[in-house]
C-alpha cells in the first residue's frame, strides 16, 4: 500500500500536491498535460526528490529518509535505462550485484530472466547491437530479478510503434502485474489507460489526483480532464 | 534537487587532492613570500625584467592573433586536400617539447641557419634570433597553432544559415557575421596566449638572456642557481604570482570557447573572400610550423645512431617521471572532478596562475632546512609536472563526469550502485575517452618540460630535455637534434598511446 501523505514536492518554481493511498497491486496510470508534474510525482515516490512536507509511505514505512537504491521501488526512465558500455546480461545483473562479481547460481538467474522477457541467448549483446524493444526488454528483465514490490514506469514504451508498444504492455501485465508487483505507469496516451488499466491517477493543475477506476473517470470526466482529452 | 550522497570515501580523497594542490600553489609562495619579506625592495634589474616580461607576453600575443585570424579563416572556408592533417597539426605544438622546437627555430632563424645563408646571399647582415624578438618567435610558433584553433572554433560555429542569408542580401559578411564573433572570442584567447608567454621559460632560457632579455622566470632561475640569492628569488616569485593571478583572473572572466572540441572539420560553404590570398597565408603558415620541425628531422636523423652516452638513462628517467606526473594527475583531476562543485573548480585553475618556478623555490625553501634539494629533484618534477597539467586534465574530466552523472546517475542511484563500483562500473567505462585523451596530454607535457628540473638536477638527475639543453650550450647541434628527435618521439608516443587506450574498444 503506498501512501502520500499530504506531499508536496517543489522543483524550482513548480509545486506539486499529492494527498491520497493506493492498494497494493494492479496498474495505475499516471495521466496529464505534458509539464504538469507526472515526471516529478514518480522522481518523489522514487527519492530523487525529497518532498518539502508531508511522507511518502510504503506499507506504513516511512520511505522519505531512505535513498533511491534503498527504497522497495523499481523504476524504468524515458530513456538511458541501460549502460551502453556493459552487456545485456550485466546490466540485468546488476539488480543483483551492484559490483557484478556473479555466481553460478545469480548467472543462471539472469538467464532465467532474460528467457522470461524472450532474449535467450542474447546476453551477451551490447545495448547497440539490440533493438528499441529489445532494450524495453532487457530494462524489464532487470526488474524482474531486482523484485521490488513497487514498480515505477515513466513512459518506458514512448519511442516505441504501436505493436511493439502493445507487446511491452503484455509482459507488463503477465510478468509484473500478475505476480502480484504494484505498478505505476506515466503515459500521455488516454487510450493508454482505458485500455490497461484499473486505475488512473490525474496529474495537472498542481495536484496528483487520487487513483480512481479508469472507467468511471472517463465515462465522467472532472473539468481538467476534460480540458486535456480536448472533448 | 535529487539528493547525491557523497560518499567519505570520496569527500576524503578529493578532500586531499585539493589539499596538496593548495600546498603546490598557495603554500609554496607563501614559503616563498615569507622568505622575501626581510629583504629590500626591487632592484633596476628586477623592474627591467618585469617590463620585458609583460612586454614580450603583449607582443607575443598580439602577432600570434593577428596572424591566426587570416589562417582561421582561410581553413574556415576552404576545402582542399590535406585540410584535416593540417587542423591537426595546429593542435600538435602543444605537445612538442619546447625545447625541441627551440632548437628547429635555431636551425632557421639561427646563426647558422636557412634564413641567414639565404641572407648572406645577397650581402645582407646576419639576423639574430637571440633576444627579444627571439622569444617573441618562439612565442608565435608555439601559440599561434593554438590560437588558430580557437578562433576557427568560433568561426565554424557561426550557423551557415547565416552566411547563406548574407550572400542573398548581398550583405557585407565581415562586418554582419566574422567582427562580432572575433569581439567575443578573441579577448579571452589573447589572454590566455598573453598568459602561457608570461609563464614561459624554457624559451627565455635559451633565446633570452643578458640584461634586456630576462624575463621574471628566469631571473628567479638565476638568483637560485647562480647566485643562490633565495631572498630575491622569493621576491621575484611574489612578482610572478602576481602577474599570472592577474591574468589568469582577466582570463578566466571573459569566456573561452572549448578548443579542442568537435566540428572542427565542418566547412562552411561561402561566397566570398579571394582564394590566392588564402593559399598564401596557409602556405606561410604551414611553412612556418613545417620548417623548423624538417631541419630537426634532417639534422638528428644521421646522429641518431651515435647519441652520446648520458642521452638514454636520461631518457628512461624522462618516461618514469612522466609516467608518475600522469598518473598523479589523472588522480587528482578524478577525484576533484568526482567531487565537482565551485570550490574544487576555483582550486583547479589554481595552477594555471602558479610559474613552475616559482613552485619549485617554494619547494626548494620547504625542503632546504631539512635535507639537500636536489636529492628530491626528480619527485618535485613530477608534482610540479602533475599540478601544471591539472587545469588541462580538469578540462576534459569535469564536463564527461558531469554528462555521465546526469546521464546516467538517476539509474545508478536507483541500482544503488555507489562508491566504488559505481565508478568502477559507469563512471570510467564513460568517460574513457576524454580520461585517455588527459592522460595523453599530461604525459606529453610531463615528458618535454624544462622548467623545474633545471632549478634542482645535479648531473646524474637530468632528463631528456634538460639534456638537450646542456648538448645545445655545448654547441653539439647534431646530437642536440637527435635527442630532440627521441623527444618527440617519446612526447607525442605516450600522448599517442594514452589517447589510443581510451578510443579502443569504447562504446558510444
Amino acid at each position: 500500500m503506498l501512501t502520500l501523505d499530504r506531499v508536496t514536492l517543489t522543483q524550482g518554481d513548480f509545486r506539486l500536491d499529492a494527498d491520497w493511498t493506493l492498494q497494493a497491486g494492479g496498474l495505475t496510470v499516471v495521466i496529464g498535460p505534458s509539464g504538469g508534474g507526472k515526471s516529478t510525482l514518480l522522481a518523489g515516490i522514487a527519492g530523487f526528490l525529497q518532498p518539502d512536507e508531508g511522507q511518502v509511505r510504503w506499507d506504513g514505512k516511512d520511505l522519505t529518509p531512505l535513498p533511491p537504491g534503498k527504497r522497495p521501488v523499481s523504476m524504468i526512465f524515458q530513456d538511458n535505462n541501460l549502460f551502453p558500455h556493459l552487456t545485456a546480461a550485466q546490466n540485468i545483473g546488476l539488480a543483483l550485484r551492484p559490483r557484478l562479481w556473479m555466481s553460478t547460481t545469480e548467472q543462471r538467474q539472469v538467464d532465467d530472466a532474460l528467457a522470461r522477457v524472450g532474449l535467450t541467448g542474447m546476453g551477451d549483446r551490447k545495448p547497440g547491437a539490440l533493438s528499441g524493444g529489445q532494450q524495453s526488454r532487457v530494462a524489464l528483465a532487470r526488474l524482474l530479478l531486482a523484485d521490488r514490490p513497487l514498480v515505477l514506469l515513466d513512459e518506458p514504451f514512448a519511442a516505441l510503434g504501436p505493436a511493439l508498444k502493445d507487446e511491452m504492455f503484455e509482459l507488463v501485465r503477465t510478468l509484473l502485474v500478475d505476480s502480484g508487483k504494484t505498478v505505476l505507469m506515466i503515459t500521455h496516451d488516454p487510450e493508454d489507460a482505458k485500455r490497461i488499466a484499473e486505475q488512473t491517477i490525474l496529474v495537472a493543475d498542481n495536484q496528483a489526483s487520487a487513483p480512481q477506476a479508469t472507467e468511471a473517470l472517463f465515462a465522467d470526466p472532472p473539468p481538467t480532464l476534460s480540458r486535456y482529452l480536448g472533448s | 534537487m535529487a539528493q547525491r550522497a557523497v560518499s567519505i570515501s570520496l569527500r576524503l580523497t578529493s578532500g586531499a587532492a585539493a589539499l596538496l594542490v593548495v600546498v603546490l600553489t598557495l603554500g609554496t609562495l607563501a614559503t616563498v613570500g615569507w622568505r622575501a619579506v626581510p629583504r629590500g625592495g626591487l632592484s633596476a634589474a628586477d623592474l627591467s625584467a618585469i617590463r620585458f616580461t609583460v612586454w614580450q607576453a603583449v607582443l607575443s600575443a598580439v602577432f600570434s592573433i593577428a596572424l591566426a585570424i587570416p589562417t582561421a579563416r582561410a581553413l574556415a572556408r576552404r576545402k582542399f586536400p590535406g585540410r584535416g592533417v593540417l587542423v591537426t597539426l595546429l593542435g600538435a605544438p602543444f605537445l612538442l617539447p619546447v625545447i625541441v622546437a627551440v632548437l628547429g627555430l635555431l636551425a632557421v632563424f639561427g646563426r647558422g641557419g636557412i634564413l641567414n645563408t639565404a641572407l648572406g646571399q645577397f650581402g645582407i647582415d646576419p639576423v639574430s634570433i637571440y633576444g627579444l624578438w627571439g622569444v617573441v618567435l618562439a612565442h608565435v610558433f608555439f601559440n599561434l597553432p593554438l590560437a588558430t584553433r580557437l578562433i576557427l572554433q568560433g568561426w565554424v560555429e557561426i550557423p551557415s544559415e547565416r552566411f547563406r542569408l548574407a550572400a542573398t542580401l548581398n550583405a557585407p559578411v565581415f562586418s554582419l557575421l566574422e567582427w562580432p564573433m572575433l569581439r567575443r572570442v578573441v579577448p579571452g584567447i589573447f589572454l590566455v596566449v598573453f598568459l602561457i608567454c608570461l609563464t614561459s621559460f624554457a624559451v627565455a632560457l635559451t633565446l633570452g638572456g643578458g640584461p634586456r632579455a630576462t624575463t621574471v622566470e628566469l631571473a628567479i632561475y638565476q638568483a637560485v642557481r647562480f647566485d643562490f640569492d633565495l631572498g630575491r628569488a622569493a621576491l621575484l616569485s611574489c612578482v610572478q604570482f602576481g602577474l599570472c593571478a592577474i591574468a589568469a583572473f582577466l582570463a578566466f572572466r571573459v569566456t573561452l570557447t572549448e578548443g579542442f572540441g568537435v566540428g572542427l572539420d565542418r566547412v562552411v560553404p561561402r561566397w566570398d573572400g579571394r582564394v590566392w590570398l588564402d593559399v598564401c597565408v596557409l602556405v606561410l603558415v604551414t611553412l612556418f610550423l613545417l620548417l623548423p620541425l624538417t631541419m630537426i628531422l634532417l639534422r638528428g636523423l644521421p646522429a641518431l645512431l651515435t647519441l652520446p652516452s648520458e642521452v638514454w638513462p636520461a631518457a628512461w628517467r624522462s618516461v618514469w617521471v612522466a609516467g608518475l606526473a600522469t598518473g598523479l594527475t589523472i588522480l587528482l583531476a578524478l577525484a576533484m572532478a568526482l567531487r565537482g562543485g565551485r570550490v574544487m573548480q576555483g582550486i583547479g585553475v589554481l595552477p594555471l596562475a602558479a610559474s613552475p618556478l616559482v613552485v619549485g623555490t617554494g619547494l626548494f625553501l620547504m625542503i632546504y632546512p631539512f635535507a639537500s634539494p636536489p636529492r628530491f629533484a626528480l619527485a618535485v618534477t613530477i608534482m610540479v609536472n602533475a599540478a601544471l597539467a591539472l587545469p588541462f586534465a580538469l578540462r576534459a574530466l569535469s564536463p564527461a563526469v558531469a554528462t555521465v552523472e546526469s546521464d546516467y546517475g538517476r539509474l545508478a542511484d536507483q541500482l544503488n550502485l555507489t562508491c566504488w563500483s559505481r565508478l568502477r562500473l559507469v563512471i570510467l567505462p564513460r568517460i574513457r575517452r576524454p580520461l585517455g585523451f588527459a592522460a595523453g596530454l599530461a604525459a606529453a607535457l610531463s615528458m618535454g618540460d624544462l622548467g623545474v628540473i633545471a632549478l634542482f638536477a645535479t648531473e646524474d638527475q637530468a632528463t631528456l630535455p634538460l639534456v638537450m639543453y646542456r648538448l645545445m650550450g655545448s654547441y653539439r647541434m647534431e646530437a642536440a637534434a637527435a635527442a630532440g628527435l627521441l623527444l618527440v618521439a617519446l612526447s607525442l608516443g605516450a600522448f599517442w598511446i594514452c589517447d589510443r587506450g581510451g578510443r579502443m574498444n569504447a562504446d558510444a
